[in-house]
């Protein structure tokens, strides 16, 4: 292979470890987990979630009943019985302040690592006379030069003016294998503050100021993003706290009737009651379920603007795809040699070896790769033949061989001209069939000459992503429409749409035209999500419910997007689109399961606190539970114990299978409504035996 | 219990379903202004109407906040109305017996109570209101406040399916007259003919003296009845010409009066969640919430039915038959006419509580126990058809909740006919889920906490406490009936009682006003496999668990201590 090869190869530096974030883990986590709960405390942090804050505000009550039983009057509950309350009302309360610490962990642990990154940048500004200073990074400014040399860390964000290196973006990506920056390209050209040279040196021209690179915009997604409610959140909050009101009304209210009837009830009874049916369950984890959404984002590599960008994901309706680097791999490849009448494929596949030997295009290379694998290398002496690499205007490439032979490949069109004008054959009548044949299966015919005669044609296709089609058919059960955008010719775009299974698709689109499209889906009541790479699809992503810019894109595509896939893999769309639906699913089932365990509390709390004064209602006592105390106590271990035992749901999000809405609610409602009903009465039931045995 | 006791009630059920389907697709061509064939007969009268107030008036288009504007405005204007003329009634003509201006703080209850279809009874209308009170302060505003109702709910379904983002949620003057001209007074017509055929007195003569054969003068008080008594159950308004209410021969002469008067009572209630059907297009969706309802009624009649067959212990203890023959009733007859029986005085409870009209053929306080529960349950929950438009609304106050929760379940932003439940409609709708409990809860337990609550309680112990819930209960779900020991007319109660009424009306409707301007200003999302279908059995059976355990739980303290404690007392012999 000879092109003009001045790149560098990638350097077979150590690999760096992984940005710190992702070391963090397991006992490390729950340590600081365990410390951050306890801050939570903090009544100020508290209010911010009212269901909890009810519960703490109980629990200050029973613990002064705890001093003086009699506070609030003569009273049949014990010290040891307010005592008892309390205790199970803080578990319940740090058992929140748990979960969330939990969720938060390794959010914090990557914003840390983040920072770190930040605070040692810095950078080597050359001024107009040439002359090079090292200063801290925050002291440069837009438009400020500077000069990295390899192993050193890029301390802004830029563009590379000149130089060609390779930039490991680990820090940032977690990505480990370097990337090939260059200047010039729209894409390339771009370098981002703590990604680091790893082989010769870059000349940058700083693209933003200190507080404003990206990843300063990071450490404060990673940490704003998890104390952001989104609006799906703030509706689920405000309908909580209106229950919770609900039932302090509703217990509040049992106070004076219970005087009037002479029916002597203990505070710490009334506060167990209310406990018992406010949601604590959701209450407790309604925030540990959107921060660790986030983290799971993130630990697909995956930044978010905001909580609402990854749930918006999850109502995704349309999904506008790039046919290149979505659905199919790439560029064209080689993928059959057809043989015209007189030749064997062998022939075409010899030919078609000699032809691209000296074409340097992605095509011309998987014409060679495909040639070899099908055993058909030509016999060629390097140095001896004349090369003629592809170009725009001959639409040809080939190889004039030293015993004179002249072989080509190339547009059909170009090819039937060449043997014409240069050897007087006219245009085999098969030739025209074998093209357009190959064409309306969406591929690309080439012709092959040898000499004067065509020996037959290479077919490019578009090779689609492994596992492609499995994915669209799950969006397919899911309801999301899938539509692709394409520059090919409709014929083509209609053949790969087809074998990928999509539902729809745009040929001959010029990158202005997904802004329209997107649009018109929206006009239709779609929420469309997009991915995009290039400045000219920022108003694309910036008009779609849901822009998923790459990483290895401009930062006008990267400003205008939502969310911005470090990987640069623009198939994360499709997994983006469970994690938003498992956020909001997770939320769902765990306030039907809370709501749900209310019927059994009842039933436990109510015949015990009236046990003396109305005897008749013992009929309620539907589960026989052995005391008034025990039974009461029963239902707030329940209560309390019920939150731990769920957090690995809350944190991993509930079970998330494609299919239609109405088959993933019938199951969560069994799951989470039946099952929600039935678990309280026997986990009650089972805690009450517990606490009846006698010691 | 005798079978034809359960046929009879069957049969008025399958009459109210049969008479529902079309009257509800005719409320849909009114609303729609789909041509009809009463048009030639109407558009003049209307057309009479429109020149009258000013044409532009009637058909200026108007988005949530102007409709809700106008509504309350003309509403606070006929009470002030309605008020004048109950304390001024001394200074009015056609006052025969020459009754006094009524007492201020009684007149604003009465006026509250009339104007927001509750028809809450502090007086006794035959000792307290002259004929013209009778008809101009009582009988008009039951045809106004069930209108009222009716347009706000029909202004409400017009969101979804609105195209102009919610400029447009109809005319509330053009609702207003159309709904009284096409549908309350024609039916009213012909059914205050029937009542005057079976007996029903319609007269502007005060009263009658007869001399009965044991000697002495006896005065039969009499007035227009027959009109008042059709509005007021087709209205759902239930407010009686007589202190007895519906058990007053002259309110409800016959058997078949009885069993016209409950099928008007859930006539309109029930056709309204037909023409839902028919303006957003999608009847299937319509029957999802119809069926959800019904199960809701069926689950609570048999309730009380069965109760008042068994009777209650005293009563066996006293050796009466329990047991219905052919002869006689059996069961629990305290506060019961004999010429209804137990069947269909439950049936007419139930109705009358269930589509909160409020009117009653029997006395709900002589219900045991356990047939009064029922009662107080679908007040409570108030969208067991409920009242004129805002049982619907009610409805569908849950249903957003359950569309909310549900929809979080299969993982989308929720949404409900094409329209996307987001915040500002959860907070809105949870405002509105608020109102009721806290309307009812915190009056009826400071009541009970008060001397000057307890004093008004005809019974003590927990059946006192129910006395005190029903009260507030039927008040706040605009019910009106009354567990007849407890004795409203004192100060703390008319102001209580009366503002009880007033929250429990109207910040709900306005709500749900804001819900239908946030609804209608978003753009209906295409439906695709992803979207939860609300029409679906699987949908009905979440809203229905939905209104169960919400609304259920909410109430259930007061109702063990009021109703099920009562029960409990009365099963160990303890009566109150």
């Amino acid at each position: 292979m000879t092109s003009d090869n001045t790149r560098p190869d990638p350097p077979a530096a150590p690999r760096r470890p992984h940005a710190a974030a992702y070391q963090i883990g397991g006992f490390g986590l729950l340590h600081q987990a365990l410390a951050s709960s306890l801050l939570k405390f903090d009544p100020r942090v508290q209010a911010r979630n009212p269901v909890m804050f009810v519960v703490w505000l109980g629990a200050l009550i029973t613990a002064a009943l705890t001093v003086d039983p009699a506070l609030f009057g003569p009273t049949s509950a014990s010290r040891i019985y307010d005592g008892s309350v309390t205790i199970i009302l803080l578990l319940t309360v740090w058992f929140a302040n748990v979960a969330e610490a939990l969720a938060e962990g390794r959010g914090k642990a990557k914003a840390n690592a983040l920072r770190q990154t930040r605070t040692e940048l810095v950078g080597r500004r050359i001024a107009e006379s040439g002359a090079a200073e090292i200063v801290p990074a925050t002291m440069l400014r837009k438009g400020d030069i500077v000069r990295v040399e390899r192993t050193e860390a890029i301390p802004t964000d830029g563009e590379v003016l000149d130089g060609i290196a390779y930039v490991d973006e680990s820090a940032i990506t977690g990505e480990s294998a370097p990337v090939l920056k260059e200047p010039g390209s729209d894409v390339s050209s771009t370098v981002t503050a703590g990604t680091v040279v790893v082989s010769d040196c870059l000349l940058i021209r700083a693209t933003a100021n200190p507080g404003e690179s990206f990843l300063d915009r990071m450490i404060r997604l990673v940490e704003g993003a998890q104390r952001q409610k989104t609006p799906n959140e703030i509706a689920l909050t405000v309908l909580l706290s209106v229950l919770t009101l609900i039932f302090v009304i509703a217990v509040a209210a049992m106070a004076p009737v219970a005087i009037y009837l002479d029916a002597r009830i203990n505070v710490a009874d009334l506060i167990a009651l209310l406990v018992a049916l406010i949601p604590t369950t959701i209450g407790a984890l309604l925030s540990a379920i959107g921060i660790a959404g986030i983290d799971r984002t993130m630990r697909f590599n995956v930044l978010a603007m905001s909580g609402k960008a990854v749930e918006a994901a999850g109502d995704v309706q349309t999904l506008i795809l790039d046919k290149t680097g979505t659905i199919t791999m790439g560029n064209r490849r080689a993928t059959r040699f057809i043989p015209l009448p007189g030749f064997v494929e062998g022939d075409v596949a010899r030919a078609a070896w000699l032809a691209s030997y000296f074409d340097t295009t992605p095509e011309g290379r998987s014409v060679v790769a495909f040639a070899e694998q099908s055993g058909g290398r030509g016999d060629l002496a390097p140095g001896e033949a004349k090369g003629l690499d592809f170009s725009a205007e001959t639409r040809m490439s080939g190889t004039d061989l030293p015993d004179g032979r002249v072989i080509r490949k190339g547009a059909v069109d170009a090819i039937v001209h060449h043997v014409m004008a240069r050897f007087g054959t006219p245009e085999p009548r098969e030739l025209r069939i074998a093209a357009d044949s190959v064409a309306t299966q969406g591929a690309t015919p080439l012709g092959v000459s040898r000499d004067g005669a065509i020996v037959g044609v290479v077919v490019l296709s578009d090779v689609l992503k492994p596992g492609i089609r499995e994915r669209i058919v799950r969006l397919r059960t899911m309801g999301i429409r899938t539509v692709m955008v394409t520059g090919d010719n409709p014929v083509t775009a209609a053949a790969i749409a087809a074998e990928a299974g999509l539902d729809d698709f745009v040929a001959e689109a010029k990158p202005e035209e997904k802004l329209q499209l997107i649009v018109r889906e929206q006009s239709q009541g779609h929420l469309v999500a997009m991915t995009g790479d290039g400045t000219n699809d920022a108003p694309a992503l910036a008009q779609a419910d849901v822009g998923v810019a790459m990483h290895s894109g401009t930062n006008a595509a990267k400003e205008a997007a939502n969310l911005i896939d470090l990987d640069s893999d623009p198939t994360k769309l499709l997994d983006l689109v469970s994690i938003g639906k498992r956020i909001l699913m997770t939320r769902g089932a765990l306030t039907t399961f809370s709501i749900a365990n209310d019927v059994a509390k009842y039933f436990a709390i109510i015949p015990a606190m009236f046990i003396a004064a109305l005897p008749g209602l013992s009929g309620l006592n539907v589960m026989r539970l052995a005391t008034p105390q025990s039974a009461v106590l029963s239902a707030l271990i329940f209560n309390a114990m019920i939150i731990p035992a769920l957090i690995p749901l809350a944190l991993h999000g509930v079970r998330f299978k494609p299919a239609g809405a109405e088959a993933t609610f019938y199951r969560n409602l069994v799951v989470y409504g039946a099952g929600g009903l039935m678990a309280p009465f026997l986990g009650i039931k089972l805690i009450d035996l517990i606490l009846s045995v006698p010691l | 219990m005798l079978p034809q006791s359960w046929l009879q009630i069957a049969l008025t059920l399958l009459a109210v379903v049969t008479l529902s389907i079309p009257t509800g697709r005719y409320l849909a061509t009114i609303t729609m202004d789909r041509k009809s064939w009463v048009d030639p007969l109407f558009n003049p009268i209307d057309n009479a109407i429109y020149r009258l107030i000013g044409r532009a008036t009637a058909t200026q288009p108007m988005n949530w906040k102007t409709y809700t504007f106008h509504m309350l405005a003309t509403n606070l204007l006929m009470a002030g109305i309605i008020y004048l003329i109950l304390v001024l009634q001394d200074h009015l003509p056609l006052n025969p017996l020459n009754f006094a201006g009524m007492e201020p703080l009684l007149a604003f209850n009465t006026t509250v109570s009339f104007i927001t279809n509750t028809d809450w009874q502090n007086y006794g209308g035959e000792t307290t209101l002259s004929n013209f009170s009778q008809m101009a302060a009582i009988t008009f505003p039951m045809f106004t406040s069930a209108t009222t109702g009716f347009v706000v709910a029909m202004a409400f379904i017009r969101a979804f399916v609105a195209k102009d983002g919610g400029a447009n949620l109809g005319n509330f003057y053009r609702d207003l007259i159309r709904f009284t001209t096409r549908v309350l007074l024609p039916i009213s017509l012909l059914i205050a003919a029937f009542m005057i055929w079976q007996g029903s007195p319609q007269t502007l003569a005060a009263s009658i003296t007869a001399h009965p054969v044991q000697g002495g003068t006896q005065t039969i008080a009499t007035g227009p009845v027959a009109a008042l008594e059709t509005i007021k159950h087709l209205g759902t308004n239930g407010g009686g010409f007589f202190n007895a209410n519906s058990a007053h021969p002259f309110e409800n002469p016959t058997p078949l009066t009885n069993l016209v008067l409950t099928i008007l009572m859930a006539l309109l209630p029930a056709a309204i969640v037909i023409c839902f059907g028919e303006m957003i297009g999608n009847r299937r969706q319509a029957w999802v919430l119809y069926g959800v309802m019904g199960c809701m009624l069926l689950l609570f009649l048999p309730i009380t039915v069965v109760s008042e067959q068994a009777g209650t212990p005293s009563l066996v203890h006293a050796g009466v038959a329990l047991q219905a023959t052919p002869d006689q009733p059996g069961g629990n007859m305290e506060g019961k006419e004999q010429r209804f029986g137990i069947a269909a005085s439950s049936l007419f409870a139930i109705v009358t509580t269930s589509f909160t009209t409020g009117s009653v053929d029997s006395m709900h306080d002589s219900f045991t126990p356990f047939g009064a529960l029922p009662m107080l349950m679908g007040m409570m929950l108030q969208c067991v058809f409920g009242g004129k438009g805002v049982g619907f609304l009610a409805a569908l106050v849950y249903g957003l909740i359950a569309v909310f929760v549900a929809g979080l379940m299969v993982g989308r932003t929720p949404e409900f006919l094409g329209k996307r439940i987001e915040k500002p409609e959860i907070i809105l709708v949870s405002l509105a889920l608020l109102i009721h409990p806290l309307v009812i809860l915190a009056p009826s337990s400071w009541s009970i906490a008060m001397p000057y609550g307890i004093s008004a309680l005809g019974n003590g112990g927990p059946h006192g406490y129910s006395e005190v819930l029903y009260a507030f209960t039927s008040s706040a779900a605009n019910n009106g009936s009354a567990f007849a020991g407890f004795n409203g007319n004192t100060p703390w109660y008319n102001l209580a009682i009366g503002i009880v009424i007033l929250i429990g009306r109207y910040p709900p409707i306005i709500f749900l006003m804001a819900v239908a301007g946030s609804l209608a200003a978003k753009q209906t999302v295409a439906a695709s496999v992803g979207t939860l279908r609300t029409d679906t059995v699987q949908f009905g059976i979440f809203w229905l668990a939905m209104i169960l355990v919400v609304g259920a739980l909410t109430f259930f303290p007061a109702l063990v201590l009021g109703p099920v404690a009562d029960f409990a007392a009365m099963r160990r012999g303890m009566t109150f």
